[in-house]
């Protein structure tokens, strides 16, 4: 036996892999930016102008500030789980960009090259698989640090996130009633021939929106982090760049929910009549992910709109909502895209 | 030697090494972390084996969900090694014993089993869902809703036991 390893495909994977990695750490750096911005823009303030333009350096400055801050690791911790935490969070956050298909293909020579690292032919259901692992990172991260108010959040952010990944669930079931495939490149091509699955699943969609912003530990559900009554939540104990992991994969994950509300529900790469206007591939294919990049822009500000507009509510609200309202939400919507379905296919 | 039997070899090593160090680490945090890790690595397995469903159910369901309940009662249980009470010898022996039948069994069914999907070389597509769902919601689809039942039995009593 010898060993037959395709060397371009490894160099073609590997270049795309970190491509997308690089892309969504820079999308997460710019998000903070952003943040900020946004949040002045709402308060009617200014936001960060003194580093660069715009204040455009601003999110350089902190991680150069994050990196050079004392570490702190607790006496009484764990030391190898502390460390495990935001490590873990990094790495969940990072896993589920492989499945999502970021454009068309694009020929270079002779070779078509895709630009999703992985078609499986279960994408959605590996997003789900990374999402329940992304529990570790907070609870781990909580219980090394030794300290109460660490563990109550990370209680509180791992019964909250088990609690919105059923209803997330549910909602994706109903899409893939429609679609058939659980590949997500085989979602976005049924939207570029056919409509956008916002308008076949808006409740979908709504449930879907909501359970991200849990998942996310976004406001108006970031009871992991609630500084009034938790000093800080899970990371409380965490002090330069383990901190700075421990936020930095917030906003990866907010991206990632981002691209995968435009992917999902609105058409990914696809955008109207693209296929109509006469361009060549990989000219369209470019179009494409700037149509994407547009689309995950927009929610990532809405999720940004909707922290600096709505206050946090309530754990016992926030468990009655995911429980009560949103699942049986879903079954609901899930039974009647079934009926729909199922009489299309073969009338009453 | 094929990149199927690096991965393999990788893979297999990780398992092992991870599930040796379930049952040898002091600290049960430390044991349910290499029981993930050994879970992955069995996933990784499935993919070998073309079994795409059964990859991702196993990460959702076992490292995701059970795992993740394990943990909990692990980290609100005290764990301190001191006021942990001493096994008893015969308690250790009776496990032994129990294990090693446990074995037994299982290499004795493996010895005849018949399993086209390895004999194949992940060349099936018996596991890709929609083949599976095919085969569940017609072969087999009177045991597949009475475990369901099942289930749903189970999620009865956990919520009658909590309302106490």
């Amino acid at each position: 036996m010898e060993f037959t390893i395709d060397w371009y495909f490894l160099i073609e994977k590997l270049l795309l892999i970190s491509a997308v990695l690089g892309v969504s750490l820079a999308v997460a750096m710019y998000s903070t930016w952003g943040e900020r911005k946004v949040a002045a823009w709402i308060q009617d303030r200014r936001g960060p102008n003194r580093a660069g333009i715009f204040g455009l350096l601003q999110p350089l400055a902190d991680g150069g500030k994050l990196f050079f801050k004392e570490e702190i690791i607790p006496s009484h911790a764990n030391r190898f789980l502390f460390v495990l935490g935001p490590s873990l969070a990094m790495l969940t956050a990072c896993l589920t960009s492989a499945v999502i298909p970021w454009g068309d293909t694009l020929t270079i020579g002779d070779r078509i090259v895709s630009l999703q690292i992985a078609d499986i032919n279960i994408g959605v259901l590996w997003i789900m698989a990374v999402v329940g692992m992304g529990v570790y990172g907070i609870m781990i991260g909580g219980w090394a640090s030794n300290n109460k108010f660490s563990l109550l959040a990370a209680c509180r952010g791992a019964s909250q996130v088990i609690s919105y990944e059923l209803p997330m669930g549910l909602a994706l079931i109903a899409l893939f009633m429609l679609s058939g495939s659980l590949s997500l490149k085989d979602i976005v091509e049924q939207q570029r021939e056919g409509v956008w699955y916002i308008l076949l699943q808006p409740i979908g969609f709504l449930i879907f929106l909501i359970c991200a912003f849990a998942e996310c530990n976004r406001t108006p559900f970031d009871l992991p982090e609630a500084e009034n009554e938790l000093n800080g939540g899970y990371h409380l104990e965490y002090s330069s760049m383990k901190l700075g992991f421990y936020l930095f994969a917030e906003y990866i994950n907010m991206f990632i929910s981002s691209v995968l509300m435009a992917t999902l529900y609105f058409g990914g790469y696809a955008f109207p009549y693209m296929d109509s206007l006469g361009l060549d591939g990989n000219t369209l294919t470019i179009l494409g992910i700037v149509a994407l990049f547009l689309k995950t822009f927009f929610f990532i500000f809405v999720f940004m709109w909707v922290r600096w507009t709505i206050p946090r509510f309530r754990y016992d609200q926030l468990m009655k909502l995911g429980w009560k309202i949103l699942i049986p939400l879903a079954l609901l919507n899930m039974l009647i895209t079934g009926a729909v379905v199922l009489f299309r296919q073969y009338g009453i | 030697m094929g990149i199927d039997l690096i991965i393999f070899t990788v893979l297999s090593a990780i398992a092992i090494a991870a599930a040796l160090g379930v049952i040898l680490s002091k600290n049960p945090v430390n044991s349910v972390l290499c029981m993930i890790t050994c879970f992955v690595a069995i996933a990784g397995h499935y993919i070998m084996l073309n079994a795409q469903f059964l990859f991702v159910v196993h990460l959702i369901v076992y490292t995701g969900a059970i795992m993740v309940l394990f943990l909990f009662v692990l980290m609100m249980m005290n764990l301190n090694a001191d006021i942990e009470p001493q096994k008893r010898n015969w308690l250790k022996y009776a496990g032994a014993i129990s294990g090693g039948a446990l074995l037994l069994v299982l290499v004795a069914a493996l010895r005849d089993a018949s399993l086209p999907a390895i004999q194949a070389g992940g060349k099936t597509d018996i596991g890709l869902v929609s083949n599976l769902g095919k085969t569940l919601f017609t072969s087999y689809v009177v045991p597949f809703e009475l475990s369901s039942v099942l289930f749903l039995s189970a999620m009865v009593g956990a919520v009658v036991i909590g309302k106490k």
